[in-house]
């Protein structure tokens, strides 16, 4: 076993990396008190958190304080017992710092992992030793693959209560992997923990000398992130034009955005979607400095040789280029109370771009526990995953969500009173999905 | 998982690593674009603190070498620290900026807000920070909290949107997916963006250091005269301190947040340099509202009691 990994109170190398991720679990599963040992035992809940925390749970009459309160925010959670929606956690260590999407697992459940998972690059899967792999933990593993996380760590909880038993976890691991794997999750790690006891979350467990693998968080620690930009195509939504027009910069034009994946260098030659234009990049600015060349996730202000009209909304692309479309397949998971209907108007937010659609078809909708597709159907409800054929005012410029997770994913959104109501992936979701069927949706958006 | 196009890399072998802070300043900035974009009438919450300050450096970088597109607005509860003061003045000039200022001194002196027995102007600040907001006809406010400051605020988003009272209803958020942010808004409604959201005390500090932004003195040591109330050392001053019984004295000391006098405390401090500021607190085992914050002891939810109100 490795030494303990070393933590400092917030980790003071300012070169550190950054994860985010997301935990998946019932509140049955020891999820709130995974997510206290973690804040705890990496030293980020500091004594008056934790005093605030003790006064409240002796208020409650409860005799050990609560780590739940740690996590539970508002008034209605803590008077209710119940989480009500994803709440962001930070926390340190020397190696890294951590964003984690702390999603609840009652009945607003999918709607909550979804929108946690968008952002993750590695989901936390908890499950009950006792239990095993359970329709929940499926559930958890499709949303993962869904959302394309492309990290899996399962964590077996409660390893005290099963005597610590190897055979026990190894079961219970080779069964989540096998399903896992068939979903198309790629990289899957199991952890046996006790949260409770605080075995192999971040201190290595004197009782499981047979787990040679990391703790939970050296796993967090060490596990690769982001994905080499030199080998994706370019992806530059323009968010916003800058023109000084100043007597210093009285010919600066520079598009401003986020590059949503690839590299851009000064030279390099680009097309402008929706409009199909070609041009030169004629130069790079990184937040205020020239650059040769900028990376995905970086911000930057691109300059260009033509003088071309390209305003918020376009896209700048190099390497393959996917082709506008106003006819958009896509799989989505509908988050508002309201059911998203065909024949319905929205708005549709697709990068920087809003644009007015028209949901022709909603196809079917998808069995999360089984992935089983339930035949044709007129809406969706409140979280549901289905997949949809939609109509666009203007074409967009979509990659599939396969392929990339910012220029294939977009938004509907309610024009009436604004409300988001559905997030969208497009093309065909699941790994499984395009492998039994024809790799053909995949042509379709090249 | 991944995809055929998606190569892993060693973090420690990868040339296009970035640090955490290069990833919060470049998803900031696009926050900070997306509503330059969106919206008609942003505004900018300064304080002159050290929150404030990073966003507004943030936002000077997204448009550079253009003018930051946006407006400043300050909350002067009647009590501040003279020296933050003098700071704010000197950046609005130094950037050319356009500065709003929403007195609660005035709407005392107009009887549209009462002082509080305890002589806490904080709370007070929410009404003329509304008036503010529907007088200057902002639809996107820009505030320098951070979910990692407590916790209501780690349940808040980055685009938050606010009704026609400026209330915030947790059940009633949006969700937010990717970085796919939502500024519909109704006329009269109006968004609070927060683009420091995924960022910590030490990030905050951390970048301040590399980016050698310059801060109000206050935020390091210094010698000053303070007097001990509610366990916390205030500044003596004309605002209402000390009262009877409270005696002031002379102490090295900093202050880890700033805002009205009459609650934010100082704590005992020697970290005179950016460095030693960031020894300090990643060594300190209390957070900075802990620490420092009368207002958000009164209640468990004291924060979000406030923030339904209006309130940042």
């Amino acid at each position: 076993m490795p030494s303990t990994t070393e933590l400092t109170p917030a980790g003071q190398n300012a070169a550190t990396s950054l994860l985010r991720f997301a935990t998946a679990g019932s509140v049955d599963d020891g999820k709130s008190t995974l997510v206290g040992r973690l804040l705890h035992d990496s030293k980020s809940v500091l004594t008056d958190q934790l005093e605030a925390v003790e006064h409240a749970s002796r208020k409650r009459g409860q005799q050990a304080p609560d780590l739940a309160l740690l996590t539970d925010g508002l008034r209605a959670e803590r008077e209710q017992g119940i989480t009500i929606d994803v709440a962001y956690r930070y926390f340190a260590t020397a190696k890294r710092r951590f964003i984690l999407a702390d999603t609840p697992g009652h009945v607003q459940y999918t709607r909550n992992m979804v929108t946690g998972a968008s952002t993750a690059e590695l989901a936390v899967v908890l499950v009950d030793a006792r239990n095993g792999v359970v329709e929940q933990t499926r559930r958890h593993a499709a949303v993962a693959a869904l959302l394309r996380v492309p990290h899996v760590v399962l964590a077996v909880n409660k390893m005290d209560l099963v005597d610590y038993a190897e055979p026990v976890f190894a079961a219970i691991a080779a069964e989540f992997t096998a399903y896992a794997a068939s979903l198309g999750i790629g990289d899957i790690v199991a952890v046996p923990i006790s949260a409770l006891a605080g075995d192999n979350v971040v201190e290595p467990s004197a009782h499981m000398d047979w787990y040679g693998g990391p703790t939970l968080l050296e796993h967090l620690e060490t596990v690769r992130t982001g994905t080499d930009p030199s080998t994706d195509p370019a992806r530059f939504p323009v968010q916003y034009v800058i023109r000084p027009q100043s007597e210093e910069h009285h010919d600066y034009r520079g598009y401003a955005g986020q590059l949503a994946s690839g590299v851009l260098r000064t030279g390099d030659t680009v097309t402008v979607l929706p409009s199909g234009h070609t041009t030169t990049v004629a130069g790079i600015d990184v937040l205020g400095e020239q650059r040769d060349i900028a990376w995905a996730p970086q911000s930057i202000t691109v300059r260009l040789t033509d003088d071309l009209d390209i305003s918020r909304g376009d896209l700048i692309t190099a390497g393959p280029t996917p082709r506008p479309t106003k006819d958009v397949e896509a799989t989505v998971c509908h988050l508002h109370e309201r059911p998203l209907r065909a024949g319905d108007k929205v708005l549709l937010k697709h990068t920087t771009r809003t644009v007015r659609a028209l949901v022709k078809e909603i196809s079917y909708r998808i069995d999360i526990d089984t992935l089983e597709q339930r035949g044709e159907t007129q809406e969706l409800k409140v979280n549901d995953i289905g997949h949809v054929l939609l109509r666009t005012a203007e074409p967009l410029a979509l990659d599939p969500y396969a392929d990339n997770r910012l220029t294939g994913s977009f938004l509907l959104i309610d024009p009436a009173d604004g409300s988001t109501l559905t997030a969208v992936m497009a093309g065909e979701s699941f790994t499984r999905a395009t492998a039994e069927g024809a790799p053909a949706a995949e042509e379709e958006w090249v | 998982m991944t995809t055929a196009t998606q190569r892993l890399l060693d973090t420690a072998k990868n040339p296009f690593a970035l640090s955490h802070l290069d990833v919060l300043e470049a998803e900031s900035v696009h926050i900070f674009r997306e509503v330059a974009g969106e919206f008609e009438r942003p505004v900018i919450l300064f304080s002159g603190g050290k929150d404030s300050i990073v966003m507004l450096h943030l936002a000077l970088k997204a448009f550079a070498p253009a003018p930051v597109p946006f407006s400043l607005l300050h909350v002067d509860t009647g009590h501040n620290f003279p020296e933050v003061i003098a700071y704010r003045d000197r950046v609005v000039a130094e950037h050319g900026l356009r500065l709003h200022v929403a007195s609660v001194q005035r709407f005392i002196d107009e009887g549209r807000l009462r002082e509080r027995p305890d002589g806490t102007r904080n709370p007070l600040q929410t009404v003329p920070l509304l008036d503010a907001i529907e007088t200057g006809r902002f639809d996107a406010v820009f505030g320098g909290g951070r979910r990692d400051e407590e916790k209501a605020r780690a349940k808040e988003r980055v685009f938050s949107l606010r009704d026609e009272f400026g209330a915030w209803d947790p059940r009633r958020q949006r969700p937010e997916l990717w970085s796919l942010y939502n500024g519909r808004h109704a006329v009269g409604e109006h968004v609070r963006v927060f683009p420091l959201s995924n960022w910590t005390e030490l990030d905050v500090w951390q970048y301040i250091e590399r980016e050698s932004i310059d801060l109000p003195e206050i935020y390091y040591a210094h010698e000053r005269d303070v007097f001990a109330r509610d366990g916390m050392w205030l500044t003596a001053g004309d605002w209402g301190g000390p009262k009877e019984g409270e005696t002031v004295q002379r102490r090295l000391i900093r202050y880890r947040t700033v805002g009205d006098m009459s609650c934010t405390g100082a704590v005992d401090s020697d970290a005179a340099t950016i460095d030693q500021v960031i020894t300090e607190i990643a060594a300190s085992r209390l957070t900075e509202r802990g620490a420092t914050r009368a207002d958000d002891k009164l209640s468990e939810a004291a924060m979000e009691d406030r923030k339904r109100e209006g309130y940042f």
